[in-house]
């Protein structure tokens, strides 16, 4: 299919896409990122000016993005994808080169007035690319070897990329992503099952080769992964971070300390609190209750974009919308299933809600393809 | 491998693996609920208590020591504040700039800045660290008013315990240090406050086994801390306890006077109240300054009074054990009356020496005594007359009257090391030296040899119990935050009065008929009469062909071999007040080296008794008091 194949005249056009616009992901979205203003203001002890407002800029910004994203015809999107995704490829080359250093991790390239983080945006540009390849590539071809090995060369060399600064969470999210598009587009169970069967004998190798002299991984990184099946093994030292995490879950209870009342956050017990480890803080003040509600936000977002997705007759758009729910789903499942002792420690964010300009107005960027999509499908 | 066919086909399976998507993201979804549920829900109480482990920290606020008194109310032991500056770094900005500026007002030296700088650096930036102390108030002065030009700085205040009287009261109060781990496993106790670093307990004396009480109770501050211990604010505070003031029976005037007249020799006094059991003076020389321990002492100082071969940091009174010697007479004559063993008129002959079992018991007069009654056997010492009452009596009934009269029992006193003494009998040779009683040991006992130990402390107890005719005990703490503590003792000795007439009436004679061996050291002190005895013990054994040549005289031989010199006595002789006695080590003959200063120091005890009742102006003081006493006393 081609952006000829459109029926324009059923498509929206002008201000009337206003009406067509997805209204209920664009609040719930807003309702999540409420949320974050709130814990962001709590974190930083009623302090609103430290992490709040600039999250509160970026937000407004990013809504307005994906408008402005939104109301763009989406066939421009898809003639984009290809360029989008080479762009954003030599920034992540570039980064070694230009980018500066943040917390022992090159990841940043220094804009003047923002910094860009390109690997958060090789989430979304990837995404494009596979979808825009799937929307091209002939059905009976889907699952034959040749045609499989290219998106899986397409994924892998920004995520190789991005291993090297290192971001294993990033490498993790963009490989997930990837495979979910190709899941949807129909590849082979086979490929999957070999995919799967082949990480599982990986693993058991490394683990097995432990302590012998041909063992995979150096020791510090076995070591990790004990802290991680035993975070109190080392409660000082890497473990540290678990450990307190889970104590400020579980210390919340049911109904939770309260606002700005939480001792683990507010006496700087948690670790990366504002980042990485802020679902800890909503849990330890809003106890379970507020942590469900925030769990049941996130589900609704992934079924407003599901229920899009379906009712999509256009290929392109139904796997673009499948890709983005994809990667915001292992967001905040990779998050929650760390903080919560469930998986362990990679630097993943929680989706809206952790500080971070880059990935905020990436994923609001994302969410305006998703509604660029819902407003143009075909009817 | 199936193949979709057409597009629509390929719809469904987008469709179809959409479905399977979002059923596999709702069972993950299910999954971090459950954990929610399980760390929120099931676990929290587990967890809200390590959260509250994490806030809370609890910080022991030490109370200040218990002060000591002696009877009258001076203060012999108390605390001085002493001031330190702490430096926060932080707040410094510029440390090295605001140390320089403070070595302008106290002394600081470079070297002393560095170590500070050094110190600070290794700890996090809000910790303080102390730059300076032992700080007198004209510093902290200076420092509080130059306060805006030194951030970060914060003058604090510590405590030293400071004694007074120094040396005088050195064995009697002990010293305090800081608390060692091989005091932590001695003494098990389980006081929190031990676990402060540097904790001052008392390590010897009446501030060891008074500690507990002297020391207080711990408040305790529970303060919120964040995850590198910066306090946030306090929760609650609990003021400490502060430890027990304590007041001791002795008369500081008393005692500096006793310990100035033995001064140079290796000796103790012991002077007793014989009616309440109070100890008045308890000296033991050479003294030495415990205020040398309290700020850290020196390794010389310390190996020098280590090595002393007076043992300075021995307490003589009652820690030390000597062969009470003559002595020992009246616990004999009392035994052998109140067995009926003998009549206070009978005489027994003196030659010089008695042979028993082939073996020569001497007298210490080579010619003897001739006939002699129980009250000149007293007067003039003769051995010959308690070497026929022992073997008329025996040992155990000797032993029996030694205990009734505090020799070979246990006092229970205000002070660490006190011992027990013997007063042998054949079983206590049996289990302690593994050898069987014999009749020489029976004789040597008699005469307070051989085996028999007492403490200057027991001797003055048995004096005051002859005096008094009561079980009086010794008793050296007066009162615990102001509480009097009880006298021991008063109910009558089950021995016959008219056999305690008899021994005292021999005692009278020692001190002031003609002929008695202490005769040169009678009172001067009008209408006022001392009873006591001498007692010389000897050291070493004196072979047959020393005696045959001629025993050699103390001066000639070496210090350690010369006779230890003893003396006890009671006065008034009517109405008993003091008990006192003396023992000089090696100090040869009891009625020349003993006598005197029992003398001196029992007419400065009445003295003081009776200056009680006059104005302070017609006091003649003894000695000169020292410079630091006078400040001691305004203090």
């Amino acid at each position: 299919m081609s952006y000829l194949d459109y029926n324009l005249k059923t498509a929206p056009t002008g201000l009337s896409k206003i009406l067509y616009f997805n209204w209920g992901l664009a609040l719930l979205l807003a309702a999540v990122s409420c949320a974050g203003f709130l814990m962001l203001y709590s974190v930083a002890g009623g302090d609103m000016e430290r992490w709040a407002r600039p999250q509160v800029i970026r937000f407004a910004m990013g809504m307005g993005a994906m408008v402005v994203i939104g109301f763009v015809p989406l066939y421009v999107w898809r003639e984009m994808s290809v360029i989008a995704y080479g762009f954003t490829l030599l920034l992540l080359i570039a980064v070694p080169i230009v980018g500066s250093t943040s917390m022992g991790a090159q990841r940043w390239i220094d804009l003047g007035f923002m910094r860009l983080q390109p690997s958060e945006l090789m989430k979304v540009t990837l995404v494009m690319m596979l979808a825009r390849y799937y929307d091209w590539l002939d059905v009976r071809k889907i699952s034959r070897p040749l045609w499989v090995i290219i998106p899986v060369v397409l994924t892998l060399v920004p995520t190789f990329l991005v291993l090297k600064q290192p971001d294993l969470g990033t490498a993790l999210l963009l490989v997930a992503g990837a495979g979910v598009v190709m899941f949807v587009a129909g590849v082979s169970w086979l490929y999957f099952g070999a995919a799967i069967t082949v990480i599982v004998l990986l693993v058991t190798a490394v683990i097995q080769t432990q302590g012998t002299e041909y063992q995979l991984l150096k020791d510090y990184q076995y070591k990790r992964i004990e802290i991680f099946l035993d975070p109190s093994s080392d409660p000082l030292g890497s473990g540290y971070n678990i450990t307190q995490a889970q104590i400020a879950l579980g210390s919340g209870g049911v109904s939770g300390r309260g606002f700005m009342q939480g001792t683990q956050s507010r006496l700087n017990f948690l670790p990366e609190k504002h980042t990485d480890f802020i679902f800890t803080t909503l849990a330890e003040e809003f106890g379970f209750v507020g942590g469900m509600i925030l769990l049941t936000l996130y589900g609704l977002i992934l079924l407003f974009c599901i229920s899009s997705a379906l009712s999509n007759r256009d290929r392109f758009g139904a796997l673009l919308t499948m890709g983005v729910a994809a990667t915001f789903f292992f967001y905040f499942s990779v998050n929650m299933s760390m903080v919560m002792g469930l998986a362990p420690v990679v630097g993943v964010p929680l989706p809206l809600v952790s500080y971070g300009g880059s990935a905020m107005l990436v994923l609001l960027a994302a969410f305006g393809l998703v509604q660029s999509a819902h407003i143009h499908r075909p009817r | 491998m199936k193949q979709p066919k057409g597009p629509g086909e390929k719809r469904q399976i987008l469709t179809r693996r959409s479905l399977v998507l979002g059923g596999a993201m709702g069972g993950v979804m299910t999954i971090l609920g459950w954990r929610m549920r399980q760390l929120g829900v099931k676990q929290s109480d587990q967890f809200r208590l390590l959260a509250e482990e994490n806030r809370i920290n609890i910080r022991l606020i030490p109370p200040t020591r218990g002060l000591i008194f002696d009877r009258r109310g001076m203060a012999l032991a108390y605390n001085e504040p002493v001031y330190k500056i702490d430096m926060v770094r932080e707040q410094a900005k510029d440390p090295e700039a605001v140390l320089r500026r403070l070595a302008d007002l106290i002394p600081l030296s470079n070297e002393d800045i560095d170590k500070a700088l050094a110190t600070m650096r290794k700890r996090r930036a809000f910790v303080p660290v102390t730059v300076a102390q032992d700080l007198d108030w004209s510093h902290i002065a200076a420092v509080s008013a130059n306060a805006p030009a030194l951030p970060g700085i914060s003058p604090e205040l510590g405590h030293y315990r400071i004694y007074p009287y120094a040396e005088d009261f050195a064995h009697i109060l002990g010293r305090v240090g800081p608390v060692s781990d091989y005091d932590l496993k001695k003494i098990n106790d389980k006081d929190p406050l031990l676990l402060i670093p540097r904790f001052q307990i008392g390590k010897t004396g009446v501030e060891n086994k008074l500690d507990r009480r002297l020391r207080g109770e711990a408040g305790e501050k529970r303060i919120e801390v964040n995850a590198i211990g910066r306090v946030m604010r306090v929760l609650s505070r609990e003021e400490p306890k502060a430890g027990a003031n304590l007041q001791v029976t002795i008369d500081n005037r008393l005692q500096k006077f006793a310990l100035k007249r033995i001064e140079g020799q290796s000796a103790a006094v012991v002077v007793m109240d014989v009616k309440n059991g109070d100890l008045v003076a308890l000296a033991s020389a050479p003294g030495y300054d415990p205020n040398m321990f309290v700020r850290g002492i020196s390794v010389d100082n310390w190996n020098a009074l280590n090595t002393d071969k007076y043992k300075p940091l021995l307490n003589k009174t009652v820690t030390g054990l000597y062969p009470p010697g003559s002595t020992y007479k009246m616990v004999s004559a009392l035994a052998a009356l109140e067995g009926g063993f003998i009549k206070p008129e009978e005489k027994i002959y003196c030659g010089g020496y008695v042979e028993v079992y082939g073996n020569r018991f001497h007298c210490w007069r080579r010619g003897g005594h001739g006939k002699i009654d129980l009250k000149n056997s007293l007067k003039q010492s003769c051995d010959v007359y308690y070497y026929e009452l022992a073997q008329r009596i025996g040992v155990e009934n000797m032993s029996a009257m030694a205990r009734k009269l505090g020799i070979g029992v246990e006092h229970d006193l205000a002070l660490p090391g006190v011992r027990e003494g013997v007063a042998p009998t054949k079983e206590w040779k049996r289990t302690r030296k593994k050898k069987d009683w014999v009749v020489g040991d029976t004789l040597n006992a008699a005469i307070g040899q051989g085996y028999v130990l007492a403490s200057p402390m027991q001797l003055a107890v048995m004096t005051a119990r002859i005096a008094s005719g009561t079980k009086i005990s010794p008793r050296l703490l007066n009162a615990v935050d102001d509480r009097p503590q009880p006298v021991i003792g008063r109910e009558p000795l089950d021995i016959k009065p008219e056999s305690l007439d008899q021994v005292r009436r021999g005692m009278f004679a020692v001190v002031n008929e003609p002929g008695g061996t202490a005769r040169r050291s009678r009172l001067k002190i009008k209408g006022m009469k001392m009873a006591g005895k001498t007692g010389t013990s000897q050291v070493r054994f004196i072979t047959k062909e020393e005696r045959a040549r001629g025993v050699i005289r103390n001066k000639d031989l070496p210090w350690e071999r010369r006779d230890h010199a003893l003396f006890v006595a009671f006065a008034p002789y009517d109405n008993p007040r003091f008990a006192i006695s003396v023992v000089v080590e090696h100090g040869g003959g009891g009625s020349k080296a003993a006598a005197p200063i029992a003398k001196d120091v029992m007419s400065f005890a009445l003295e003081l008794e009776e200056m009680n009742y006059k104005k302070p102006e017609t006091i003649r003081t003894g000695i000169q008091a020292t410079n630091r006493t006078q400040k001691a006393d305004k203090a």
